[in-house]
């Protein structure tokens, strides 16, 4: 009688061990976890390439790159899905993380999707900017305004 | 002879007083009590709006808060061992009370923390978010408080109120090596765990020994990568906080308007007693006046 049951009990942990092993490696594919503080884009999710805008240069992730950190620069985040499609958002700033074990993090303090964006609301923003650039004061004040700059000119080239 | 009669009718009175609460004391204490009851279930009806904005918020914050800390894990970042490092512990709480055991949980938590810390002979230095954090800290450990924030609990919480907490700790200068979070963690309405999550300084990060493998890193990249992961993590910290604190509040305010009630029922009952007994007395008074004659 207790032999059975231990027969039975085993039985089932054999099968979870089998299907362990059927399934797919982690490695091949991309954790892609896309968000920002108040919005989740894509989490975990299975893409096939990522291109982002970072201080050193625009660079592509495929699954599989070599594990890095980077700070994000204002400008537009392509991500490629397995099926093809592309899906655009822009973002202004944060950080990305690739791991050893293929999944990426691309943290953004604040990213939209691209028609969300008004590029006439932008032109306008950045030709106030470049008016205020003339009025700064202090190196701050200055640093802001070239901030403000920048990130219009990336909306507006983004837009374009 | 006037004398003693006069003393003889004053005594009564003082017996009457010091026996049984009159009908007038039992009508203004249920009174106070039915304002009591007001206030607390719209303070729970208050809370529970508020939770639910903030449970809401936090399903985002969450994804981006352990996107933040994936690197500490899976890199396994350790500060070195056995080196005096300098720690850095940061409480989040809020201004507010009626929440329960959410503040004293945080201090709880950051005394044992310092306990353990200066026993081994490391430098402890406390940033409190939140006035009632600093209120109980400041009694017994305020030595160890570096910097204090004021005005939490009032608005929900944003990103710019995680980068500003950053921005000044970082002015402050305190070239710490490791620290952690404390905050409460948000698990379901009735709910929350004291937890932490750890933050590294930047020298800690470079010189672990997992970071060979990540290409390409330069100090200011690095640098920058940091700062913003030390918002990341306080922001991750502030909106499980809030969570806790308000869905904390609902269940507090709730037991306070049922408690509220039973109250108002006995002393319901006790006023129909009393009110039968003086309407007896004065019957009984009547009588007995009447029988004399």
């Amino acid at each position: 009688m207790m032999a059975a049951r231990f027969l039975r009990r085993s039985i089932p942990v054999l099968r979870q061990a089998r299907c362990y092993a059927d399934a797919p490696s982690g490695s091949s594919q991309m954790s892609f976890t896309f968000a920002s503080p108040t919005q989740v884009y894509f989490k975990e999710a299975s893409v096939k390439q990522v291109d982002v805008p970072t201080l050193t240069g625009a660079f592509g992730i495929l699954p599989a790159h070599v594990p890095t950190l980077q700070v994000l620069r204002p400008g537009v985040v392509t991500v490629f899905n397995d099926d093809g499609s592309a899906a655009k958002f822009f973002v202004s700033s944060g950080s990305i993380t690739v791991n050893a074990d293929s999944s990426v993090q691309l943290l953004a303090e604040e990213a939209f999707p691209l028609d969300q964006l008004d590029v006439a609301a932008a032109k306008a923003n950045l030709e106030k900017a470049q008016s205020e650039m003339a009025s700064a004061s202090d190196e701050a004040a200055r640093a802001e305004v070239q901030i403000n700059i920048d990130a219009n000119e990336a909306i507006v080239k983004a837009l374009e | 002879m006037f004398a003693r009669t006069s003393a003889l009718v004053f005594l009564p009175q003082c017996g009457q007083v010091r026996n049984m609460a009159t009908l007038k004391d039992i009508t203004i204490r249920l009174k106070s009590i039915k304002n009591i009851q007001k206030i607390t279930k719209s303070m729970k009806m208050v809370a529970a709006a508020k939770y639910a904005r903030a449970e809401r918020q936090l399903k985002p914050a969450r994804v981006y808060g352990n996107g933040a800390v994936a690197l500490y894990e899976k890199a396994e970042i350790k500060a070195p061992e056995g080196v005096a490092n300098k720690h850095l512990l940061i409480g989040v709480s809020s201004d507010r009370g009626l929440c329960g055991a959410v503040h004293s949980n945080v201090a709880k938590a950051i005394k044992a923390k310092i306990a353990t810390l200066t026993g081994e002979g490391k430098e402890v230095m406390v940033v409190n978010v939140g006035d009632k954090l600093r209120n109980i800290l400041q009694r017994t450990h305020s030595n160890y408080l570096l910097l204090s924030c004021k005005e939490v609990g009032r608005k929900p919480p944003t990103f710019t109120d995680a980068s500003i907490v950053a921005t000044e700790l970082l002015n402050m200068g305190f070239e710490f090596d490791q620290g952690a979070v404390i905050y409460n963690r948000f698990r379901s309405v009735i709910s929350y765990k004291t937890d932490e999550k750890p933050i590294f300084s930047i020298d800690t990060v470079a010189n672990s020994e997992n970071m060979g493998i990540y290409d390409d890193i330069d100090a200011d990249v690095l640098r920058n990568y940091q700062e913003f992961a030390l918002v990341n993590i306080i922001y991750f910290g502030l909106k499980e906080s809030t969570t806790s604190e308000q869905s904390a509040r609902m269940t507090a305010m709730d037991s306070a308007s049922k408690n509220a009630s039973e109250m108002i029922d006995k002393l319901t009952l006790t006023f129909n007693r009393t009110r039968q007994a003086v309407i007896t007395k004065e019957l009984i008074e009547i009588i007995s006046g009447a029988a004399a004659l």
